[in-house]
């Protein structure tokens, strides 16, 4: 089966093995060596590339991205960003101009960052460039350059646009090619973003066989909006899903802007967040708070279930062979929603605690409190204790307070590299405060602190 | 002259481009083999078996070797106590490499490596500090101590006394850059390497060692690093040595590079410590004496630990004059991986610790510790010098002045009311200010490696080929000492070609290490270009009747007697005259001379100095806490670059700040680093700089004759990044009235912790 997609604006077609990645491909068979491996499993930012299909362009780790992921896509990479006769890129000269550069060797995963974000029109620097580590320069003088290129315009020879391809054996065109396949070959491994399969691949080094991609299920990408509920495909990207977020709820919002990177979101889809069944993803708190619905399928069959009954036991989910995470529903809002995230750093880290709230109160008391947390336990769980001592109480600090002391019973989290049982614990109680405190209109993160 | 002015990197339009050509990127003939280690499981232990039969027979694997395959027990130390390429008997840290996979390809090579079987006998491992001192495992034969007065007799007489103990934690460089090395066979057994190294000599020395050859047979080359940090200056000599045994074993090139997780797992970070210290002070805040302990954390071998700790001593005055002063150094061997340079090499554990200590005094007399800094500092340069605890007097100390004006730009003190303003207003957010000075110390405390060399061509189209013993990982060093070599033949910038550092150019040369680079090639060049333009001055002042010593090298021309002509013409001429258009140059650095033992000298030329004002917040909900806002004076003397040198100020202290705050390394219980790659290891990202970031350097000199009275930059900034440390210990000292005594690095768990105990 042969891949194609655009290189800096060169058509290719490669017969590849499904899980060799850009980067490899890019750097040992293309001799492209411009693009750099810094970590091999998404976190540096130093092989991002453009990619551009039909919803625009993107930035991506090329180290944890599959050929077959850009079939019909069009990639430029660090070397395609000058023009004809060598013609710098704005963001390139300005990296000069500004001192942006120097030991290098992240530059180039920088500059594509920035004439994505430059195409795209952002203004949201640090946000831009989460994903990319820089150890030399401390960044201030990456954004200067940043907030400098921004002033000139978009060369056109980096607007690059997606190629009319047939499918791919291995990627199936609908949800029902996929679910058919998969009913098939219940030991396959179903591919999204690759954010987290890329890993089995680059880290453990595991031949992973039957393969499908899913990226290019379109009908896995809606979301539809009722004026009740807003339906999300389980191949929505987290980057995708942000608007909606941000309109609708926005500490959710704020809580995913730091979920990965931007390259991470661009490629993550939220299916696969919720059916690797982490204990740590971001999202499952989050919908679970929401009293999200789970929509799963076999083949034909489809089932449904409260999003936090998938969640069994650390490394088991409520999911069987050949069964897929087709969507998930959620309300169409919810005002008292707060996703608090903790982490040693703010931008692309994985959560140590990550507490997600959702009370409703009428007439000052508690009528429903659905709280859960990840980080906590072996599996993304409601702090049914702490919710118990909750409802149906007078909604003030002393009940909070009280009900604080409840987390003990519902969670004995672990000691790891990311936080210590103790602090997860305390962090867990004091979150319900800083929720009390949030609904009541104080400060609350020190993210919103100006010097 | 294109000094002093703020021209870019000289690899700035390559670096954008994607064009800049790192070890890995160079290209290779197409039957190069790939390299992998296998490492050990297992922090201490015996090895009982192994086999490799599944590793041999894997995909492309061409060949396996262990330590019994080596015709000699191949060493890759830089220090005298030697360090096997391949353990075979006794393994010492999880991590330890035991076997080298030479494959078609680095994948291959990796997924080979994953397939042996090693039963490794565990054996009792010492882990900690606390488990070696106990134990008393140490490097050298005892402590090291430098003392000056009688610290314990001025401490019990002091009106006040406190003690404390602090624990600061290790850094891994986290270069973006991971290690790498090719080596390309020659004919009659000689070895061509490039490798990504600060120290190219030592590759090149250690090479020859291992392939039992003559120096002069092997050439080591190091076009650029994708960052170093000091973590290039050793920790590359094995994937060196590995290329050049596979290479001469197989005949085809051979290329090596550390997946991340390998590279983090096998190489050496920053020492992390623990300090104890007794203090005796006046109410007025000056402080009589101090009793130090140092315990510093090696690991497994010695690597460059004997000076990283005796750098942490002399840095325990930082700028106070501290009339009695005790320094103890214990260098304690555990079985990690080997802890190694890193910027500052010790300084910055030393300086933490006296900081902490004014910090706590400062606390317990309740005054701004900005005030009892300033009433301990050093003497103002020009009166009578002070000395410090290892006798050497501090003759060009400007942090008074630089302080004041810092204290102006910065507004702390309306700065230093608001923040308690806000606390006292704010009952979860607190915020928290604070200035640390640094005083660093520039030359290599080992004497004989202040010493470079330089070999300059100005060839018959009067361009003009540089190299020098230095090595290039980001800091500018080929811009600023290409800009010393356009200077001296008073031509552009552009006419001086910057290449690789290369063995075979420049011998015998010295680590590019602490902050030295520029100081020492920038004269060993400029002595090589007088050479050549001493040549060219006499030839056109023979020719012109006039005297030699008149002749002037200015933009593009010469100027002699009345008479004006091109640099081209007048090389042209000069070739044609059979005049010599190339030279050597070499430079020692004057004045030095130090006694590590006794712990009496003049180890530096001179300080560098600088001090920074950061202002946080912290959440004394969960701990979160962030740098809001950060000034900094620095002082890089006449700089040669000013727009390299604010850059590596701005750098430095970003990573300052991160190694006493995000950056948390966590072994496990059994030895085994947890904090293996870029998911679990948080340095700074792009947010995590100050909102507000303003750096200026000190429009002053250097007193010593530098070149053109510059002052090194690359270290000293690094400790800017403690005012981040004391800015947290501050805001948390508002949740109550006990001392913090934050650790370092303080993560949101640590201050959340802290500032509960506080207010208990």
């Amino acid at each position: 089966m042969t891949v194609r997609f655009s290189l800096n604006g060169e058509s290719v077609a490669i017969d590849t093995d499904p899980t060799v990645t850009l980067l490899d491909w890019l750097r040992e068979t293309r001799g492209l060596k411009g693009t750099k491996e810094g970590c091999n499993e998404g976190d540096c930012g130093a092989c991002t590339v453009m990619v551009t299909d039909e919803g625009g362009a993107r930035a991506l780790n090329a180290c944890i991205l599959f050929l077959p992921q850009l079939h019909g896509k069009a990639v430029r990479t660090v070397e395609g960003l000058s023009g004809p006769n060598g013609a710098q890129h704005p963001v390139q000269s300005q990296m000069i101009e500004k001192h942006g550069s120097q030991c290098g060797f992240c530059t180039p995963g920088f500059v594509v960052s920035m004439a994505v974000g430059h195409l795209n029109g952002r203004a949201d620097h640090d946000d831009v460039l989460a994903g990319n580590l820089c150890r030399c320069t401390g960044y201030a003088p990456i954004v200067r350059a940043a907030e400098a290129a921004a002033k000139e315009p978009v060369p056109d020879w980096v607007k690059d646009a997606p190629l009319e391809v047939e499918p791919l054996g291995f990627a199936p065109e609908t949800a029902d090619d996929l679910a058919a396949w998969y009913e098939a070959h219940p030991g396959g491994t179903l591919i999204a973003g690759a954010t987290d399969v890329g890993l089995w691949v680059t880290k453990d080094l595991r031949d992973l066989g039957e393969v499908a991609f899913l990226n290019r299920c379109r009908d896995l990408q809606q979301i539809d909006v009722s004026d009740s509920a807003i339906r999300i495909g389980a191949g929505v990207t987290m980057a995708d899903l942000m608007p909606l977020l941000r309109e609708r709820f926005p500490s959710y919002a704020e809580m995913v802007r730091r979920y990965g990177s931007e390259q991470v979101r661009q490629a993550a889809t939220i299916g696969g967040n919720i059916a690797n069944g982490s204990p740590i993803g971001d999202n499952p708190p989050a919908l679970i708070a929401l009293g999200a619905k789970l929509h799963l399928r076999k083949g034909s069959e489809r089932r449904e279930m409260p999003i936090e009954d998938f969640f069994i036991d650390y490394g088991k989910q409520d999911r069987a062979p050949g069964e897929f995470v087709e969507a998930v529903t959620i309300p169409a809002s919810a005002p008292h929603l707060r996703c608090y995230k903790i982490s040693k750093r703010f931008d692309q880290d994985i959560s140590a605690v990550c507490g997600c709230f959702n009370v409703s109160i009428e007439d000052g008391i508690v009528r429903e409190a659905r709280i859960a947390f990840g980080g906590m336990a072996g599996i993304p769980k409601r702090a049914a204790h702490v919710e118990a001592a909750l409802v149906d109480q007078p909604w003030t600090e002393e009940t909070v307070r009280s009900a604080m002391k409840e987390m003990g019973k519902d969670f004995t989290p672990l000691t790891d590299m990311r936080a210590s049982d103790a602090y997860r614990l305390m962090a867990a109680e004091n979150l319900l405060v800083r929720y009390f405190r949030d609904l009541t209109g104080g400060d609350v993160s020190v993210l919103e602190v100006t010097p | 002259m294109s000094v002093a002015k703020p021209v870019p990197h000289d690899s700035a339009a390559l670096h954008v481009m994607g064009q800049a050509r790192y070890v890995d990127d160079v290209p290779l003939p197409a039957n190069a083999v790939h390299l992998a280690f296998g490492t050990s499981h297992v922090a201490h232990g015996r090895i009982r078996s192994m086999d490799l039969d599944a590793v041999s027979a894997a995909p492309g694997v061409v060949a396996v070797l262990t330590a019994e395959d080596l015709t000699h027990a191949v060493d890759v130390s830089p220090s005298p106590s030697p360090e096997p390429l391949l353990c075979g008997g006794e393994v010492h840290f999880a991590g330890q490499p035991i076997f080298l996979v030479i494959a078609e390809t680095h994948l291959l090579a990796r997924k080979a490596a994953r397939l042996a079987r090693i039963d490794i006998e565990e054996l009792p491992a010492i882990l900690t500090i606390e488990e070696a001192y106990e134990a008393g495992t140490i490097f050298e034969e005892g402590p090291r101590i430098y003392t000056r007065g009688n610290a314990a007799s001025a401490i019990d007489a002091a009106e006040h006394v406190i003690e404390g103990s602090m624990d600061i934690g290790g850094q891994e460089h986290f270069y973006l850059e991971g290690q790498a090395a090719a080596a390309l066979p020659q004919e009659g057994g000689d070895m061509i390497v490039y490798s990504s190294s600060q120290h190219p000599t030592e590759v090149q020395h250690k090479v020859a060692d291992a392939l039992g050859l003559p120096m002069n047979a092997v050439r080591a080359e190091v076009r650029r690093m994708g960052g170093g940090f000091g973590g290039k200056e050793s920790q590359g000599n094995a994937l060196a040595i590995s290329c050049a045994l596979a290479a001469r074993l197989t005949g085809r090139p051979a290329s090596m590079r550390y997946d991340r997780d390998d590279d983090m797992t096998i190489t050496g970070k920053r020492h992390d410590f623990r300090i104890d210290y007794r203090v005796g002070f006046s109410s007025d805040g000056r402080i009589e004496g101090i009793e130090f302990l140092q315990l510093c954390r090696c690991g497994w071998s010695m690597d460059l630990s004997l000076p990283v700790a005796d750098r942490a001593m002399l840095h325990a005055d930082n700028a106070y004059f501290i009339p009695n002063m005790r320094v103890e150094s214990h260098r304690l061997r555990t079985n990690t991986q080997s802890a190694t340079a890193f910027r500052g090499f010790g300084g910055p554990q030393g300086m933490v610790g006296i900081e902490r200590v004014v910090d706590h005094v400062a606390h317990a007399l309740g005054r701004d510790p900005l005030a009892v800094r300033k009433a301990n500092y050093y003497a103002p340069m020009g009166g009578e010098a002070q000395t410090t605890h290892y006798h050497m007097p501090v003759e060009d100390f400007i942090l008074h002045d630089l302080t004041d004006r810092l204290v102006d730009a910065s507004d702390y003190h309306a700065r230093r009311a608001a923040v308690q303003e806000w606390n006292t207003a704010n009952d979860v957010l607190k915020k928290g200010i604070a200035l640390t000075p640094v005083k660093f110390g520039i030359s290599f405390t080992l004497t004989h490696l202040n010493q470079a060399g330089a070999l300059v061509h100005v060839y018959q189209d009067g361009s003009i080929h540089m190299n020098h013993g230095g090595t290039e990982m980001g800091q500018g060093l080929f811009q600023k000492v290409a800009q010393v070599a356009a200077s001296r033949f008073g031509v552009d910038l552009d006419r001086v070609k910057i290449s690789a550092t290369d063995t075979a150019k420049v011998p015998n040369t010295s680590a590019t290490a602490a902050s030295s680079g520029s100081d020492l090639n920038g004269m060993a060049v400029k002595a090589a270009c007088d050479t050549i333009r001493d040549r060219l001055a006499a030839f056109v002042a023979e020719r012109a009747q006039a005297k030699a010593s008149e002749v002037r090298f200015e933009d593009g021309m010469v100027h002699v007697g009345g008479e004006s002509l091109s640099f081209d013409q007048v090389v042209k001429d000069a070739y044609m005259n059979r005049v010599s258009l190339s030279a050597t140059g070499f430079y020692k650095t004057p004045k030095i001379v130090w006694d590590r033992i006794k712990g009496t000298g003049r180890p530096f030329f001179y300080f560098a100095y600088g001090a920074a004002v950061t202002e946080v917040v912290i959440d004394t909900l969960t701990g979160e806490n962030r740098i809001l806002r950060c000034d900094i004076l620095h002082d890089a003397g006449e700089s040669l670059n000013p727009a390299i040198d604010i850059g590596q100020v701005e750098g430095a202290y970003v990573q300052g700040a991160g190694w006493l705050t995000t950056e948390e390394l966590v072994w496990d219980g059994k030895g085994r680093l947890r904090t293996h790659a870029p998911s679990t290891y948080k340095i700074p990202a792009c947010s995590d700089r100050p909102d507000i970031f303003n750096v200026a350097l000190w429009d002053g000199t250097n007193l010593e004759e530098t070149i053109y009275q510059s002052k090194a930059v690359g270290e000293p900034p690094f400790m800017l990044g403690i005012s981040a440390l004391m800015a947290l210990s501050d805001a948390v000292a508002s949740c109550g009235d006990a001392y913090p005594d934050l650790d370092a690095p303080a993560t949101a768990e640590r201050v959340l912790m802290t500032a509960r105990r506080v207010a208990s």
